[in-house]
């Protein structure tokens, strides 16, 4: 597959503050990285000097093989950008302004016409195009933003917070969008919202304090969960005691945590030791026991959980996160 | 060059988007001939010219331009604008000049709807058409002066008011340099050249020698090496502040 995105050792001191420290990472086409990390992580900064908007204090940037302090410009070409907050000049009409960037970005005759048409029928702005953006609702105002962004088809999409502050409805149609997309682009999308990155994200990276603390699927990072494949039961209060002891002999199984459900009925939380399936060898054991259960799931895991734990886990915690990753 | 000029026109339509652009053109006209009428006394003075019509040019400029200006640079930072434009694939100079170009074409409309007084001298008497040619010329180019330190000011705050309230000082010492206010507090202990350097930095000294009808190169070079300087000083402000 393509490298699209390099970055090597790509730093940024804003005077005594370093907010992006050595970060290393590539993307490939086809790819749509989750960037996640607390406020302030240095998610933005890191897009900014990728897209050639800030330059970097060290190491370098580079996309589809171009330099980015070399030839900012051509590297401009090549990436569709949605800054955070989606800026638009406000007096315009989305449709002067769409003419704008087909203007800026070299489209011409036939070509700029249906890239326009087809623009404005993905973002679904048809309804709005004469009225200035500013009068325009929050979701709209995005959305010509991230028709501004997609109208050169780039083969590199630089998203900050794309979904931030939409709506429910909203936000599934901007995903729909990017997946749709993805197959042939690569896509860098900031966000501090997890379950996006289950939505549409192929592999995640988490930063904090301007560092890369752990990279991979989101599958893999769920995999770090305490809860990924630990097993829910709920059971009558009076069998509660011998299902605990029988829990407590399965050798796979963890820590058994047990707490009472709204409705007074015990609720056993089981983790794995491993981190593999136990629920097959649960089930089997409270079905060989004889034992009557109500209710019986598998976690996946919290994203959250495991984003908490790696931000949080001090500078310590940190070293090691990344020597695994 | 081209970017330049899609920049240029998406900003000129910008100013008549708003109704900035009528209340611009209206109190500019309103204020030349109001000046031009009462205070320089075009009719007593009896004389077929335009002399006490652009006198008064420095000094409405002097407020009126860094109006134009002020917003320029600031509003693009202010409303996070700046990085849409700066992430599009143009230059910093593209970008800085489409703008200039745009605030100065939308001065020199201005300029050009004051063509009744010409009319007016013109069915009055007999003017020297060519000295009016030549006043006009010069006034346009002395808004383009004053715009350039206008727009290069714009790039160094987000605040408007800020940026309007140094231009309009800026632009008032490069028009009084040349006045003896000025030049007192200089001669008591500064060596004789800057004392020169400074009068010769005066917009009046060249704006005079150009409404008398003549165009010395000397005067050309002035205003167009200010705007050089200056736009040149905007391109490193605008690299150096875009991303506060």
């Amino acid at each position: 597959m393509a490298e699209m995105i390099a970055l090597s050792h790509l730093t940024k001191r804003f005077g005594p503050l370093t907010a992006v420290d050595g970060i290393d990472l590539s993307v490939n086409k086809g790819e749509v990285l989750g960037f996640l990390g607390p406020n302030g992580a240095g998610k933005s900064t890191t897009m900014k000097m990728v897209t050639g908007f800030l330059s970097p204090t060290e190491g370098s940037a580079t996309v589809d093989g171009i330099d980015v302090t070399r030839d900012p410009v051509g590297v401009k070409q090549r990436i569709g950008y949605l800054p955070e907050g989606a800026p638009c000049y406000g007096d315009m009409a989305p449709r002067g302004f769409l003419n704008f960037i087909a203007d800026i970005r070299n489209l011409s005759g036939i070509a700029r016409n249906a890239s326009i048409d087809q623009v404005i029928e993905r973002v679904e702005i048809a309804d709005v195009m004469d009225q200035p953006i500013e009068t325009l609702s929050k979701g709209f105002k995005r959305r010509v933003g991230l028709a501004q962004a997609i109208l050169h088809n780039p083969p590199v999409l630089i998203l900050d917070e794309p979904t931030d502050g939409l709506d429910p409805n909203q936000k599934h149609q901007v995903r729909t969008l990017i997946q749709q997309m993805a197959s042939d682009k690569a896509v860098i999308i900031s966000t501090h919202i997890l379950e996006e990155v289950e939505a549409v994200c192929t592999r995640a990276v988490i930063i904090a304090r301007g560092k890369l603390l752990a990279d991979g699927m989101p599958e893999d990072l769920l995999k770090r969960s305490p809860l990924h494949n630990a097993v829910e039961i709920k059971v009558s209060p009076a069998a509660a005691d011998e299902i605990a002891k029988d829990l407590a002999s399965l050798t796979s199984v963890g820590q058994v945590e047990r707490s009472t459900s709204i409705d007074a009925q015990t609720l056993f939380s089981v983790t794995s030791k491993t981190g593999a399936p136990i629920a097959p060898e649960v089930a089997a054991m409270l079905k060989e026991k004889g034992h009557a259960v109500s209710d019986l799931k598998t976690e996946k895991g919290a994203l959250d959980a495991v984003f908490r734990e790696i931000t949080r886990g001090g500078s310590a915690a940190a070293k090691t996160e990344t020597a695994n990753a | 060059m081209r970017n330049m000029l899609i920049i240029a026109k998406r900003e000129f339509k910008g100013y008549f988007a708003t109704p900035l652009a009528l209340v611009f053109i209206v109190i500019f006209l309103a204020l030349t001939g109001a000046f031009a009428f009462y205070v320089g006394g075009f009719f007593t003075r009896g004389n077929a010219d335009l002399v006490s019509f652009f006198g008064y040019h420095p000094w409405l400029f002097l407020l009126l331009v860094p109006a134009i200006g002020m917003r320029l640079w600031a509003e693009e930072r202010k409303s996070g604008t700046i990085e849409l434009l700066m992430t599009l694939p143009v230059s910093t100079l593209d970008a800085v000049l489409g703008k200039f170009l745009a605030a100065w074409a939308f001065c020199g409309l201005a300029l050009a709807l004051t063509f009744p007084m010409w009319i007016t001298v013109n069915m009055l008497g007999s003017p020297d058409n060519g000295v009016i040619l030549a006043s006009y010329i010069g006034s346009f180019v002395m808004a383009g002066a004053f715009l350039s330190i206008s727009s290069c000011i714009s790039s160094l705050t987000k605040n408007q008011v800020i940026a309007f309230i140094i231009s309009a000082t800026v632009c008032f010492l490069f028009t009084m340099s040349g006045a003896q206010l000025v030049l007192n507090f200089f001669q008591g202990w500064a060596p004789g050249y800057l004392v020169d350097a400074l009068r010769s930095m005066s917009f009046l000294t060249h704006f005079d020698a150009v409404t008398r009808g003549v165009i010395d190169i000397k005067d050309v070079v002035f205003f167009g090496s200010l705007m050089v300087m200056w736009l040149f000083l905007n391109v490193i402000a605008v690299e150096l502040n875009k991303g506060r």
